[in-house]
């Protein structure tokens, strides 16, 4: 299997601490993958490096056929390459319909003024209808995405991600304040999503990476302390002292 | 859902453009030019100034009110305009003066001489007689009007492009759009600026080669250019903040990091509306100062950009008819206070003197409506929309699946 991403010798510090350390981690094209740790392992960090919000001391991180650096582009761009994300807390445009929050992120031209001229096409409408049955959220498409629910915005907004045609999807705990059904719908969206393109999972409950049924980094201190099927990870020494054990 | 146009889709847009069409045509028929003289030129000139004050008020919502750029620069943009116009007026002004007052001369004055008198006319208030190199295109109306629009502009460009690829933000970012405002003032006080100082330019009512008008017909044609240019700065607002457009703008308005991540160039987009209500701000300053008939570096002080974001969330920002409002509602209610026509209230050991006091009464409007009414006068029209049914046949009434049905809430 041909690598998306590659990501080796990455460290990074922040006023003398080591929040990634020496980090290397690679995905294929069309893979889940599930990021455990604990607290500080530098999970949150990773994506931040990995979309640009964070420019790492050393390393680099490698993207896609034509092997491209990340580190050189802006914010903007790393998303218009194909990476998406999506963050710990819901983050919609609250303001805005559930239709419009998902125009908006149609995988469309991203410049001003095609933007400025841009009209809606019956094409565009169609795709729109057809992401919001996927997250099930066809009857909320005039909300406006504030009145919607927890759950219902941790979906909206990977309705979002959904509609930006990513080839890498970097989810951050999506399945936080979820009932259990929302959980099984969110499992079932994410394992689609990977049938056709990266997807890397970041999650702390242990039920729902197993419900992924996917292969399993475990992050300690900023590097990768054990990876595998969540089995083996579990059943590993190190896992048990540093995170399962406590 | 596919695109309706943009009036069916803004209502607001027909009923404003009806309102301004009635107000013109009101004020047009009671004016002294035109109709009965119920409304004197002076008052048709103030109207005239609020509807410019209007459209800069547009502008200030644009960039405020939806895309979240607290600017305290726009009338530095404003004033910029009115300059650039009032650079021309006063030129051929004085050059018609000069001419016919050499006309008499028995031998005809060169070129040359009529260039010194001039110059000598115009700047001898500040000790020279030269024209300075940024008068070279004075001489031509069609220069001049397209740097109304390109100075303003270039100046937002350039200033915008520094302070957003820094990711200069929130307050900081009014604080330097703020020194920037003062910057220039500071600049075009001193008299080698070659715009003559304090003194600014002067005279700008009266249109050259068209003395024979009376003002009381150049006061009416400059309202209904105003109207014109409100009107159509209104549409072009809401078309911007109706698509796509607009629903980037208030994403990064309310969630900045969010928009980036999701692929596009913030900093371009802001630089984009940046600029474009710069060169707003600048056409409603080239109509706003002929009516003025003076310019000087104290309109540009940076006081007079946070009046206007006072007007702005007054009116109620996020709405484009919210700014209008406000703007329209505030520099009258201002003017009305400050002319000395609201009588004192005598407390006894204290005459309260709405001349002095009317700033502190401002000030206060502006705090309680910060506090109290955060949608602004814009927000009363809520009150009514909000009693109209919703449009949701034949769906759920309510956001759960236990709501009722349309046809089981007929019953």
């Amino acid at each position: 299997m041909s690598t998306l991403l590659e990501v080796s010798g990455v460290s990074v510090s922040f006023d003398g601490f080591k929040a990634i350390n020496n980090l290397s981690f690679q995905i294929g094209k069309a893979e889940m993958r599930a990021i455990i740790g604990p607290n500080g392992a530098g999970k949150t960090t990773f994506m931040d490096i990995v979309t640009g919000k964070t420019r790492p001391d050393e390393g680099r991180v490698i993207w896609g056929d034509k092997s491209v650096s990340l580190l050189k582009m802006s914010e903007a761009q790393i998303a218009r390459a194909g990476v998406g994300r999506k963050f710990q807390r819901p983050t919609v445009f609250e303001d805005q319909t559930v239709f419009d929050n998902l125009l908006l992120a149609l995988k469309k031209d991203r410049g001003p003024l095609p933007v400025l001229f841009y009209r809606r096409s019956a094409e565009d409408v169609d795709k729109v209808h057809a992401l919001a049955e996927e997250i099930g959220l066809t009857d909320q498409l005039d909300r406006k995405s504030g009145e919607l629910s927890h759950g219902q915005k941790q979906w909206l907004e990977i309705g979002m991600l959904l509609a930006q045609e990513p080839q890498l999807l970097l989810v951050d705990e999506p399945a936080a304040g979820m009932t259990p059904e929302e959980r099984e719908h969110t499992t079932a969206i994410l394992v689609e999503a990977a049938k056709t393109r990266a997807v890397v999972v970041v999650e702390h409950d242990m039920e729902f990476v197993r419900r992924l049924n996917c292969k399993v980094t475990v992050l300690h201190e900023g590097s990768v302390l054990a990876e595998g099927s969540l089995d083996h990870v579990t059943s590993n020494k190190d896992v048990i002292d540093v995170y399962l054990g406590r | 859902m596919t695109d309706r146009s943009l009036f069916a889709k803004n209502p607001s847009v027909l009923i404003f453009l009806a309102c301004l069409g009635m107000f013109t045509l009101g004020v047009t028929v009671f004016s002294e030019a035109f109709g009965s003289g119920l409304i004197s030129t002076s008052f048709v000139k103030t109207l005239g100034k609020t509807l410019c004050l209007c459209l800069i008020a547009l502008a200030m919502d644009l960039v405020w009110g939806y895309t979240g750029i607290l600017s305290l620069g726009h009338f530095a943009f404003f004033g910029i305009g009115g300059y650039m116009i009032g650079m021309w007026l006063m030129y051929e002004r004085t050059r018609d003066i000069i001419v016919t007052s050499m006309a008499g001369q028995e031998i005809p004055p060169t070129e040359s001489e009529i260039t010194a008198a001039i110059g000598n006319q115009i700047f001898g208030v500040v000790g020279s007689s030269e024209f300075p190199a940024i008068w070279a295109f004075s001489h031509s109306l069609t220069l001049q009007l397209i740097l109304v629009v390109a100075v303003p502009g270039l100046l937002a460009l350039v200033f915008g492009w520094l302070a957003f690829r820094s990711r200069v933000t929130g307050v900081y970012l009014s604080i330097l759009t703020q020194a920037m405002t003062l910057a220039l003032a500071l600049y075009l006080f001193q008299n080698d600026s070659g715009l003559r100082g304090n003194n600014g330019l002067s005279g700008l009512q009266n249109l050259p080669g068209l003395d024979e008008v009376p003002q009381s017909v150049v006061s009416v044609w400059f309202l209904w250019a105003s109207a014109a240019a409100l009107g159509l700065g209104y549409v072009f607002s809401a078309w911007v903040v109706s698509g796509k457009f607009g629903s980037v703008l208030r994403g990064i308005r309310d969630d900045e990091a969010r928009v980036r991540f999701l692929g596009y160039s913030v900093e371009a987009y802001k630089l984009f509306i940046f600029t474009i209500t710069a060169v707003i701000a600048g056409i409603a300053g080239a109509l706003y100062y002929p009516q003025a008939g003076i310019i000087n570096p104290a309109e540009i002080a940076p006081i007079a950009s946070i009046y206007l974001a006072v007007w702005v969330a007054i009116g109620g920002r996020g709405r484009l008819y919210g700014a209008v409002i406000g703007a329209a509602f505030v520099s009258l209610v201002s003017s009305w206070f400050t002319g000395g026509q609201v009588p004192s209230i005598p407390l006894g050991f204290y005459t309260i003197d709405w001349v002095d006091w009317w700033l502190v009464l401002l000030g206060f409007s502006f705090v309680m409506v910060t506090l109290f009414a955060p949608r602004g006068i814009g927000g009363l029209f809520d009150l009514w929309t909000g009693h109209m049914a919703p449009a949701r046949h034949g769906q759920d009434l309510g956001p759960d699946a236990g709501s009722l049905q349309e046809q089981e809430a007929d019953q």
